[in-house]
């Protein structure tokens, strides 16, 4: 059969979705790049506004409090990814095969993913609350004498805001790896069984190896999702006490819409940006590597 | 007899995983179970200890002074995060389903370097955006207006991107058939491949819905008018000015707006998981 040749007709069914990417999308990213080479500040407007070249990005090497938002970002990914990821194969691995009311315990587990943040947030600070928070209570009667005061201490609050982060991502990321679980065949599991395995050699030789696509998968949008941290920070600590739990989408917040330093927050959110690229391209690098060895 | 034993000795194994289990999961729901507890309560019974979760002194009036007894009330964040959800939703199956069926099955130049350019702005963080486009709707005349939340979110890269998925598995003889019988291109999608499409168009629907429902952080740049304000932002702006000794009230706004996303989940749990997987297994 001859092929159809389109003329107009298709530019249609793109203009709607195409025009919305390169006003909304396109447009802003470009020009959030002429931004950070320049001192704007919504009350100059362009008038007042001049290049400065380079200065916001040296501007940033210097600035001790971006220095510590990366800082906390980076412990934020190095703890909760791991923790979220280890724990949720693991629950994934045990609700397929070994529970009854699989479907109630799933769906329980993932409520946090369909709340806000907000709300996430405000009944954490509840619980979290020093001195009557129920948690603290319940550390009292375990008989820890003097329980951390969680988000008013410098030292606590960014486990603090890591543990809520662990609990809102473990959903998903069990939601995830149990799909993943269904494309194991189930041959490998016999096999196992007639050789005698016993159901940690299983899960440590069958199951973990043949998601590693799921994990690969989850470790980078994880990854990309805790550079993006925002709502909980904001809430429940606003990036203090001092600076001890402020994160990168925090500070550039901050900066360019409290201190109005819109220039220098477009050059950090660049910064994020590519550091979003270099983990996403890393990974694309690595699984191919993979691939290509079996 | 003996294989009897071992069948029960695997119940008791899958008992106690199960027991396991639903110990996380009642952990994992408990700070909304104690949220819902706390919407009834008054203040002075919010941080007794041991917490109980009955007490004779629970009542709505926590929910009556949300919705009625605050200025701006809670009804109007509702309506504002309604009207912005529902435009946000309808606008997005409209442009994702259209755009999604041409990259998948429309020949037209450039279409897949276009297409690649649409997968690498998934990856562009707000952070990158809010700037700019606080500087482009202000010149646009639409910052604080509710067009600020809905017209950039009319299209999402990522409903396109889903769409495109579903539609390549749409056998091709189905839109040759409907060219046989005469029908136009626009006649062609609306007519044959979308009532396909039910199942993508579902799962666009309800993770925008959620998406959109809970977005917090473009609210708060893009309102500044406390009578724009969706619900998440009306409840921190509510928490700015209270405190948290209104610990009571806050409890009950929040569960307020939580409810239409439990609705909306318990009505389409299978498409929202086939949704958020479908991205994963085959992306």
């Amino acid at each position: 059969m001859k092929k159809k040749k389109y003329n107009w007709e298709p530019y249609v069914f793109i203009a709607p979705n195409f025009i919305g990417f390169i006003i909304f999308i396109v447009l802003p990213v470009l020009f959030s790049l002429v931004i950070s080479f320049t001192d704007f500040n919504i009350f100059n407007g362009f008038k007042g506004t001049s290049f400065v070249g380079l200065q916001n990005f040296i501007e940033m090497l210097k600035d001790e409090w971006f220095w510590a938002a990366l800082k906390n970002n980076v412990i934020y990914t190095v703890v909760t990814i791991p923790v979220t990821m280890i724990l949720s194969i693991v629950v994934a691995t045990i609700l397929n095969k070994a529970v009854y009311c699989k479907t109630l315990i799933r769906v329980m587990i993932f409520v946090p993913y369909i709340a806000s943040v907000v709300a996430i947030s405000v009944v954490w600070s509840m619980l979290f609350n020093p001195s009557q928070g129920i948690i603290n209570q319940i550390l009292m009667v375990l008989g820890v004498n003097n329980p951390p005061q969680w988000l008013g201490s410098m030292q606590w609050a960014l486990p603090a805001i890591m543990i809520v982060g662990i609990w809102m991502t473990l959903g998903y990321n069990v939601i995830i790896y149990m799909s993943g679980l269904q494309s194991i065949p189930s041959s490998l599991y016999e096999a196992a069984q007639i050789d005698g395995a016993s159901k940690l050699q299983e899960f440590r030789y069958i199951t973990v190896p043949m998601l590693r696509n799921t994990t690969f998968f989850l470790l980078v949008t994880s990854i990309i999702a805790s550079f993006q941290v925002f709502g909980t920070v904001n809430i429940m600590t606003n990036g203090g006490p001092g600076n001890s739990t402020t994160v990168l989408a925090h500070y550039i917040y901050v900066a360019g819409f409290r201190y109005y330093k819109m220039g220098y927050a477009a050059s950090m959110a660049w910064f994020l940006l590519i550091a979003i690229l270099i983990v996403t391209l890393l990974q694309w690098k690595v699984q191919k590597k993979h691939e290509s060895n079996f | 007899m003996k294989t009897k034993l071992k069948i029960s000795k695997q119940n008791v194994t899958k008992a106690i995983l199960t027991l396991i289990m639903l110990v996380l999961a009642i952990i994992v729901v408990f700070p909304f179970m104690w949220m819902i507890v706390c919407s009834f309560k008054p203040l002075n019974e919010l941080y007794e200890f041991p917490p109980r979760f009955i007490s004779p002194n629970m009542s709505l009036d926590n929910y009556k002074e949300v919705l009625f007894g605050q200025n701006p009330s809670f009804l109007v964040y509702f309506k504002n995060t309604f009207i912005t959800t529902i435009v946000c939703v309808i606008g997005t199956v409209f442009t994702s389903s259209m755009a999604g069926y041409a990259f998948a099955k429309l020949q037209f130049k450039g279409r897949d370097q276009l297409f690649l350019l649409y997968l690498v702005t998934m990856m562009v963080p707000f952070q990158v955006l809010m700037v700019p486009q606080f500087i482009q709707f202000k010149y646009m005349g639409i910052f604080n207006t509710l067009w600020a939340l809905i017209l950039p979110r009319l299209f999402t890269p990522l409903g396109t991107f889903l769409m495109r998925q579903f539609f390549l598995d749409v056998p091709t003889e189905i839109i040759e058939a409907g060219r046989v019988d005469g029908l136009g291109e626009f006649g062609i999608f609306y007519k044959l491949i979308l009532p396909l499409a039910k199942p993508a168009v579902s799962t666009v629907v309800i993770l925008n819905f959620v998406w959109r429902w809970n977005e917090y952080e473009a609210p708060l740049i893009f309102l500044t008018d406390s009578k724009l304000f969706t619900l998440t932002v009306g409840l921190t702006n509510f928490i700015d000015e209270a405190g948290f000794a209104m610990d009571h009230l806050i409890m009950a706004g929040t569960t307020i707006a939580l409810i239409p996303m439990v609705v909306v989940f318990i009505l389409g749990q299978k498409y929202f998981i086939e949704g958020l997987t479908s991205g994963s297994v085959k992306g």
